[in-house]
């Protein structure tokens, strides 16, 4: 085995951050759109109103049996012809757009599972008390239901998280330089591929670990 | 104040209450009693429209509660509930569990909510425990904090679904206690308790109820010293035995 050579990654670091915002810019959004998506197709899918329901139902399933990298592609070749039609303005990176829909709408599917199994873990007689005390079904889904719901699934959610997080080097299939696509590059054009992969990986795997210690803890503190 | 006239409802096939009718006049204290499964919980959860009946109706203030257009938040609003497990707000302080409903139903200040909540937490004798957490609290103090929850609605009547049956023996009395006061107090009552001493002592009347009916609806003094019905002499004597 030859001796690695290590004198490329300084160089490409400022890339390698660069590509490391791309990341935590998609997990971020699909986080947020996912959770706030998430909990509406949750309370759909909970709903008695069989409309509602079997929609969110279809909607969770769909999405569950196709595979990210599919979605994504997909998103890549409709979203430009729907944001061109929409603005007329080409100028956004519609690489990245696409990937912050396709990753927010794939998330949803799994959030709204994580979130529904939360909500069911409130149990009938906190909701009880919320409409005796004059409260509607919404009020008592608010301020009652999901603030405990949102408390038991915190580890789940995280978890759910660091898989999104880790997921997010597909978008290499759609050419967008995320930290994952930036290190390949570079290491394919530097011939010192092993390396950056190596270095890549073990980035990967400290942001990982740091955060799924921060679940252990989390779990911790909220079984008290 | 409270008329129940015909109620009936049916789980799939099962009747639950067969043609319960009684009323609950102002500043009258009702309680009902029964061997589980007679339908008394069921019943009074008719009675705020958080169970659903199928024939009958039920009148609060001659607002009927079945009707789909009768606006059920607003009727719940006035009137308390207590339910067996407490039913505290886990994630919220008890200063928080009193105010909510006051400040998000009722429309009032934080000041207003605020001073109402520590007014009926010192009449519950729980002023020091404003911010703590309910799973802070030992179960009879829970249930006193949810009845001054209830309270702070100011409610023109409470019902009482079996507040004291998931309570340790000695923490029993400090809740019946809070409840007799409110029944002196001339408030508007209706209570599913095994509680005979309870009901002896501040009970106008006593509902007794077996398999959905309900068999005895008497003044107390009635009903205690002579049952009608051979159901409900068993029923006493057995939890009188001891």
């Amino acid at each position: 085995m030859p001796a690695l050579d290590w004198s490329s990654i300084p160089g490409a670091l400022p890339f390698l951050w660069n590509g490391m915002l791309v990341t935590l810019s998609i997990t971020g959004v699909a986080i947020l759109v996912g959770i706030v998506l998430g909990t509406l197709i949750a309370t759909a899918r909970l709903s008695a109103n069989p409309i509602p329901s079997s929609l969110a139902a279809l909607y969770v399933n769909g999405f569950r049996s196709i595979p990210l990298v599919m979605v994504l592609l997909w998103f890549y070749l409709l979203v430009p012809q729907l944001i061109q039609a929409l603005f007329k303005n080409p100028a956004a990176d519609i690489r990245l757009v696409s990937a912050f829909v396709a990753f927010s709408l794939f998330e949803a599917s799994y959030y709204a599972e994580i979130i529904r199994a939360g909500i069911q873990s409130v149990s009938r007689g906190q909701v009880s008390a919320g409409l005796a005390l004059g409260m509607s079904r919404a009020q008592t889904m608010r301020l009652i239901v999901l603030p405990q719901a949102f408390r038991r699934m915190l580890p789940l959610l995280l978890t759910q998280a660091i898989i999104l997080f880790q997921d997010t080097s597909l978008v290499y299939v759609i050419g967008l330089s995320e930290f994952f696509g930036v290190a390949y590059r570079t290491g394919d054009r530097d011939g010192t591929i092993v390396e950056l992969l190596l270095f890549a990986g073990a980035v990967y795997f400290v942001l990982c670990f740091a955060a799924s210690s921060l679940v252990r803890v989390l779990q911790r503190k909220i079984a008290l | 104040m409270i008329s129940i006239q015909d109620v009936s409802k049916w789980y799939g096939e099962f009747q639950v209450l067969r043609d319960c009718t009684t009323r609950v006049d102002k500043g009258e204290v009702v309680v009902v009693c029964g061997p589980s499964g007679s339908g008394k919980s069921t019943l009074i959860k008719c009675v705020n429209g958080l169970e659903p009946f199928q024939k009958g109706e039920i009148r609060i203030e001659n607002v009927s509660v079945g009707d789909r257009r009768t606006n059920l938040p607003r009727l719940r609003a006035r009137v308390g509930m207590v339910f067996q497990h407490f039913e505290l707000f886990p994630h919220l302080t008890v200063m928080q569990n009193l105010t909510i409903a006051q400040r998000r139903v009722l429309k009032r200040n934080v000041r207003g909510a605020t001073d109402k909540g520590l007014a009926l937490l010192e009449a519950v004798g729980l002023k020091a425990h404003a911010q703590k957490y309910p799973a802070q609290l030992s179960g009879g103090q829970q249930q006193r904090v949810a009845i001054a929850r209830a309270l702070a609605m100011d409610p023109i009547a409470m019902l009482f679904d079996e507040p004291t049956s998931a309570l340790d023996p000695e923490m029993i009395k400090e809740v019946l206690d809070v409840m007799v006061r409110l029944a002196q107090d001339g408030m508007t009552m209706m209570v599913v308790t095994h509680e005979m001493g309870f009901a002896r002592r501040v009970a106008h009347r006593v509902i007794f109820m077996d398999q959905g009916r309900i068999v005895e609806d008497r003044p107390k003094d009635d009903f205690f010293k002579d049952p009608g019905t051979e159901r409900a002499q068993q029923f006493l004597s057995k939890i009188l035995a001891h």
